[in-house]
């Protein structure tokens, strides 16, 4: 009896062919298009002439550009450092408090906690200038209410605190999204496994970092990695209250912000599309190098545990 | 160049002969806030005496203009008529052939030198767009505060200082109106306003192209030194004061003097409740020439694959005319037509605003023409400079240094300094 082949299994194309054409269209095309883009330097008339990898070298090494360059990956790291010593460890513990049972009225602060991540950035920027503003903003009224009143600043305006002010303004905004993620983990852990510990005595702080924490790591890794990939992208709320020359004295400028104003030029700047695009391989560098880092390091490191 | 112009006109010309003698223009445009005034009040005067030709005015949002211009030129889809920006955005659409050359347009010959160099080829051969207007620089006061605290408008430099000292002892209102958080208005309203006085206008101005003087010298340097001792005079947390927080508290009445341009004439006459008077830059003591910011800004071309070449040359020709100089000028109170002829504002603040042009002497924006056109770009190196002058992050003559070496290193007349 020979055994019969099995058809070819079209249907798989089928089902592929939807997420393949719209990724090859929307995305790796245009990638692949702005790093050609990276390698070209245009010429007069418009002309696109091959230069090689020299628009990297100016950038990485050309007085004008490298300094910019190094300020804008300095503050991205500074912008992600907040980001994950403020935004995911509040992220941690409004999920871990709104996972537990006395907790009452859990959704609605679920709710109210995540609504600015669904508001548009023009409105969050728009709102918290106005609410920092040294001359209609409540800071001032805020601060002089529990004392400090000596302590406000122009928050925005000054080198030294706008980058930590907008900083804090995204984890505000964001910190919805590790609190969903994290209680969505915190939810499906295993009712016995709580239970027995808490049988042999074990503490509800015990129980958390023992028990619960190792088990969520994994979500640990997929925050950070979200949380990195979207700070290095990060552009619309600085552009939005600082203006694309991110000031005062490039104090914010982020990588978005110093592409956005190469690529698309500003004010009696001409836009550069061959040196925009050379700042959009890097920023492609340093994400990929960031996933690449998650995926070897940490992504293979975990153990699967069946529950 | 000139006989393909020549023999693509005649075409065009014989083209809309044939056709029917009704010719509809289209004009683009960044400037939605004008779409009434244009609707209601210029274009109707325009075709009581050219019934034939229907103009339809169709602006863009003002950050978004240059963007859709380039693309609906590039797409063959844009109007006839063409609003022109100052300088490198409007001399690459003419290189690139997308204007027409104005050398022959009559009535061109109402406009100044200072007026067309904004729309001019680097030789001086082509004119491409005929000049509409001008905004001057200088300082709006409330002359209720002037009143109240018995102030007059200050004739020198150090009198404006010992002005302000006054406002800030007395208490009540804030001195200066202005903020840094944008940076522009450091740049513009500061710097470019104060500055033409030391570095004596035009001849200053040319010295920086030519490479004969820089910016970390003579008037150049004075100026950031002069606009350093704004410093304590600005509003509580200026660093923060973006451009509309100054307008508002400035028209609620809550401040003195708003360094300014004219363009704001319009805004605050709406939603100022007290009076306002307005004074020029004021020279420093023992100089007799003053000098304003008097800075090209707005101009109308011609759109070289437009179907109706002659019914919009007859538009631009008419906008070279004393009657649409008058009434651009009424309409837009602020926005001052760059013609020669004589005309008459109704608007007493935009009336003084223009009779500083024959007082003083006018010049434009020392970054705007040929130095912006590299990188850094001398524009955004002023703002930043004046920015940290004002908030004391930088001296006078570091910022200066820092502004110089940004433009030694790509501009050659000025390496050669």
């Amino acid at each position: 009896m020979t055994k019969k082949r099995k058809p070819f299994p079209i249907h798989i194309f089928v089902f592929l062919a939807p997420a393949f054409l719209v990724y090859t269209v929307f995305m790796i095309y245009p990638l692949i298009d702005s790093l050609r883009l990276s390698l070209f330097s245009t010429g007069t008339a418009g002309s696109e002439l091959f230069v090689g990898l020299a628009n990297y070298k100016t950038l990485l090494t050309s007085n004008n550009w490298a300094p910019r360059l190094w300020n804008a990956i300095k503050n991205n790291f500074i912008f992600f450092a907040v980001h994950m010593l403020v935004q995911n460890p509040i992220g941690l513990l409004l999920a871990a408090l709104l996972s537990s049972k006395i907790v009452r009225g859990s959704s609605v602060y679920r709710t109210l906690i995540f609504t600015p991540t669904v508001l548009s950035i023009v409105l969050i920027g728009f709102i918290w200038r106005l609410i920092l503003s040294p001359i209609w903003g409540i800071s001032e009224d805020f601060l002089s209410f529990l004392g400090l009143g000596v302590l406000n600043q122009p928050w925005l305006g000054l080198e030294s605190t706008a980058l930590f002010t907008l900083s804090l303004v995204s984890v505000w905004q964001y910190v919805g999204i590790p609190m969903l993620l994290f209680s969505a983990a915190l939810i499906g852990l295993p009712d016995e496994l709580i239970e027995a510990a808490q049988v042999d005595g074990a503490t509800a702080w015990s129980v958390f970092w023992r028990i619960k924490f190792p088990l969520i790591l994994p979500t640990v890794g997929i925050v950070a990695v979200l949380t990195f990939v979207g700070n290095f992208n990060a552009f619309d709320l600085i552009y939005t209250t600082q203006g694309a020359l991110a000031g005062p004295n490039f104090a914010t400028d982020i990588l978005g912000t110093f592409f956005f104003r190469t690529f698309f030029g500003f004010q009696l700047q001409a836009g550069n599309p061959t040196m925009g695009a050379t700042i959009a391989g890097v920023m492609f560098v340093i994400i990929l190098s960031g996933v690449l880092l998650y995926f070897f390091g940490w992504q293979r490191r975990l153990q699967r545990i069946e529950l | 160049m000139r006989l393909k112009h020549f023999l693509l006109l005649s075409v065009f010309l014989l083209t809309s002969l044939v056709m029917a003698q009704q010719a509809t223009l289209t004009i683009e445009s960044w400037r939605n806030d004008d779409l009434r005034i244009w609707r209601d009040v210029i274009i109707p005067v325009f075709n009581e005496q050219y019934p034939d030709i229907e103009v339809i005015f169709s602006p863009t949002a003002p950050a978004e203009y240059n963007a859709v211009l380039a693309s609906k030129l590039e797409a063959g889809t844009a109007g006839d008529l063409i609003t022109c920006r100052p300088f490198d955005q409007s001399l690459n659409l003419f290189n690139e052939g997308r204007l027409v050359s104005l050398n022959d347009l009559p009535g061109l010959e109402n406009f100044s030198d200072v007026a067309k160099s904004a729309w001019i080829t680097d030789d001086g051969s082509d004119v491409f767009c005929v000049p509409m207007a001008s905004v001057i620089h200088g300082f709006i006061y409330n002359k209720d505060a002037f009143t109240e605290l018995g102030l007059s408008e200050p004739e020198t430099y150090e009198e404006f200082l010992a002005l302000l000292e006054t406002i800030k002892q007395s208490g009540e209102y804030a001195p200066l109106v202005m903020g840094t958080q944008d940076q522009w208005e450091a740049a513009t309203m500061g710097y470019q306003n104060i500055g033409p006085n030391y570095w004596a206008g035009e001849s200053g101005r040319l010295g920086l192209i030519e490479g004969s003087t820089g910016y970390d010298e003579g008037g150049f340097l004075e100026a950031f030194r002069a606009l350093a001792q704004w410093q304590p005079y600005l509003i509580n947390g200026y660093q923060a004061v973006a451009y509309p927080d100054a307008q508002n508290l400035f028209t609620l009445g809550q401040g003195t003097i708003y360094p300014s341009g004219s363009w704001e004439i319009s805004g605050f006459n709406e939603l100022a409740t007290f009076e306002m008077g307005a004074f020029p830059p004021p020279p420093p003591a023992g100089q007799d020439t003053c000098y304003i910011s008097d800075h090209t800004d707005i101009a109308m071309g011609l759109n070289t694959a437009s179907p109706n070449q002659e019914a919009a040359l007859t538009f631009l020709e008419w906008m070279t005319s004393a009657e649409f100089a008058e009434l651009y000028s009424n309409a837009l109170p602020g926005f001052f037509s760059l013609s020669n002829q004589e005309i008459t504002l109704q608007d007493p603040l935009a009336q003084e605003f223009l009779s500083w042009r024959s007082e003083c002497e006018s010049t434009i924006r020392s970054s705007y023409q040929i130095l912006s056109r590299g990188e850094p770009n001398n524009e955004n190196d002023l703002w930043n400079a004046a920015a940290q002058v004002l908030n004391g992050t930088l001296t006078p003559e570091e910022a200066a240094a820092q502004v110089q070496k940004g433009l030694e290193s790509w501009y050659e007349p000025q390496q050669n300094r």
